[in-house]
């Protein structure tokens, strides 16, 4: 049985914040030298699972290879603390807030964006499997292109005037969310030299308790600036990336209309347990 | 239920172009700014160099005056004029500094009364949660404020400027670094 490591263990975060400090360097920062300092935190984590620590599940706040967090990471552990009531519950959304064209991004201006069009959907659980219903949906994404409509983003990709990339809706009974938008491309940033992040979609949810809310970006299937990506790298542990990888689902693609994709998002609050499953218990 | 599927899914950097797709009107007036009995909640979020964060996200969740925890649904999305959902977010502006027009929460359950926070920004690569407890008597009684020494506490509970304000800057590193929460 392994338990919910809320922060690596300590020995593994010194490990890796040890292994990670940017090197000083006058020429400009490559991708083989982002990758090779990702090498290192997955050799570092390998290492500590091999060791016999706790797998850590979530995201590093101390992950040096994405640059911009190198001043922005807190430095000491958070305090562990019992939630209080305010902190047990999350928002509640009127079905009248969140109009029902909102969640379809290819409709908001006069004609069709470009790019291909596809459908994604999912349903949002906690840890227990339960569904987070009426809870807000929020999303945003780069056009076919790979440009955002954000002022700061100025590479020369183009603008679609047709395609905004924001969207929301609320998760229904189920706690589905369904969205249909366009593909996002894969966006260059100034990470280092040639930095490309893989394609990805902004997600922000909120679940049953505001412990649970998360903003996090799914990523499409075999995608390969993964292994490159220091944001996708942030999450040591495989089978955490795993989760935000969506699934090509043909069951969901309509003929002649749209891709489809499909995306569950586990939401995972305060006592959240994991338990190794039984043999023969899936 | 599957490994794959129990397994929690992960945070990611709300990244540098958050703003088309997480702001909404009013979003940061949980009541009408001015109002009577509304206050302003303001701060700036610095980085690691004592540098202001222009690209930073504070969302707040608050019991109202009385300590009641609004779950009537509306209001936290479409502002209807007077429901108060206890919900509202402020992105940082140029200088680093966020703006939320509320009311003052009452205690819950006899506790402190503070907001419950949580900050998004580009190179922050998740949440972080943390609370903004309201100066006074309550605050200097709390028993989780009282189990950190004075400087950290001092992260936690807001000020009042001479207008009236409750003044609480956010450090996300250096010597007056916030104290951050796990639950």
């Amino acid at each position: 049985m392994i338990g919910w490591a809320r922060s690596p263990p300590s020995a593994t975060l010194s490990r890796m914040t040890a292994s990670a400090s940017p090197p000083a360097s006058a020429s400009p920062l490559t991708q083989a030298d982002i990758s090779r300092e990702i090498a290192e935190r997955d050799d570092a984590y390998r290492a500590s699972l091999d060791a016999g620590e706790q797998p850590f599940l979530g995201t590093s706040l101390d992950f040096a290879p994405y640059r911009s967090s190198v001043l922005r990471h807190p430095t000491k552990n958070p305090k562990l603390v019992d939630p209080e009531s305010i902190e047990l519950t999350s928002p509640a959304y009127g079905h009248h807030e969140v109009g029902a064209l909102e969640s379809d991004l290819t409709i908001q201006h006069n004609g069709e964006p470009l790019g291909e069009r596809m459908v994604v959907t999912g349903r949002v659980l906690d840890g227990e499997g339960r569904p987070v219903r009426h809870q807000l949906v929020e999303l945003w994404q780069a056009n076919a292109a790979g440009r955002y409509i954000h002022q700061r983003d100025q590479h020369p990709a183009p603008l679609d005037p047709n395609f905004t990339g924001a969207g929301r809706c609320l998760t229904d009974e189920d706690g589905t969310y369904r969205f249909t938008t366009i593909k996002p491309g894969a966006y260059p940033w100034r990470n280092h030299l040639n930095a490309w992040r893989p394609a990805h979609i902004h997600f922000s949810l909120f679940g049953n308790a505001f412990t649970q809310r998360i903003v996090t970006q799914m990523y499409f299937p075999g995608d390969p600036l993964f292994a490159l990506d220091p944001i996708y790298q942030s999450i040591p542990d495989q089978r955490a990336r795993d989760r935000l990888v969506a699934t090509y689902d043909h069951e969901l693609t309509s003929p002649e209309w749209a891709l489809g994709y499909r995306w569950d998002i586990v939401l995972t609050g305060p006592q959240a347990t994991w338990t190794e499953p039984e043999e023969g218990d899936e | 239920m599957s490994m794959a599927a129990s397994i929690p899914t992960p945070g990611q950097t709300v990244g540098p172009f958050f703003h088309y797709g997480m702001e909404y009107p009013q979003a940061a007036e949980l009541v009408p700014p001015r109002s009577p009995g509304s206050v302003q909640l303001r701060g700036t979020v610095y980085d690691g160099a004592g540098d202001p964060v222009p690209d930073a996200q504070l969302e707040i969740w608050q019991a109202d005056e009385h300590g009641t925890i609004v779950r009537t649904p509306g209001g936290a999305y479409r502002r209807d004029g007077g429901a108060f959902s206890g919900f509202g977010r402020a992105s940082t502006d140029a200088a680093g500094v966020y703006r939320l027009w509320t009311v003052e929460p009452g205690p819950v359950d006899g506790g402190a009364p503070f907001f419950a926070a949580i900050l998004f920004a580009r190179g922050l690569p998740t949440k972080l949660h943390t609370r903004i407890y309201l100066p006074g008597e309550a605050a200097h009684n709390d028993a989780f404020l009282a189990s950190m020494p004075e400087h950290e506490r001092a992260t936690l509970i807001a000020h009042r400027d001479d207008e009236g304000r409750l003044v609480h800057d956010i450090h996300l590193q250096g010597d007056r670094e916030t104290v951050f929460l796990a639950f």
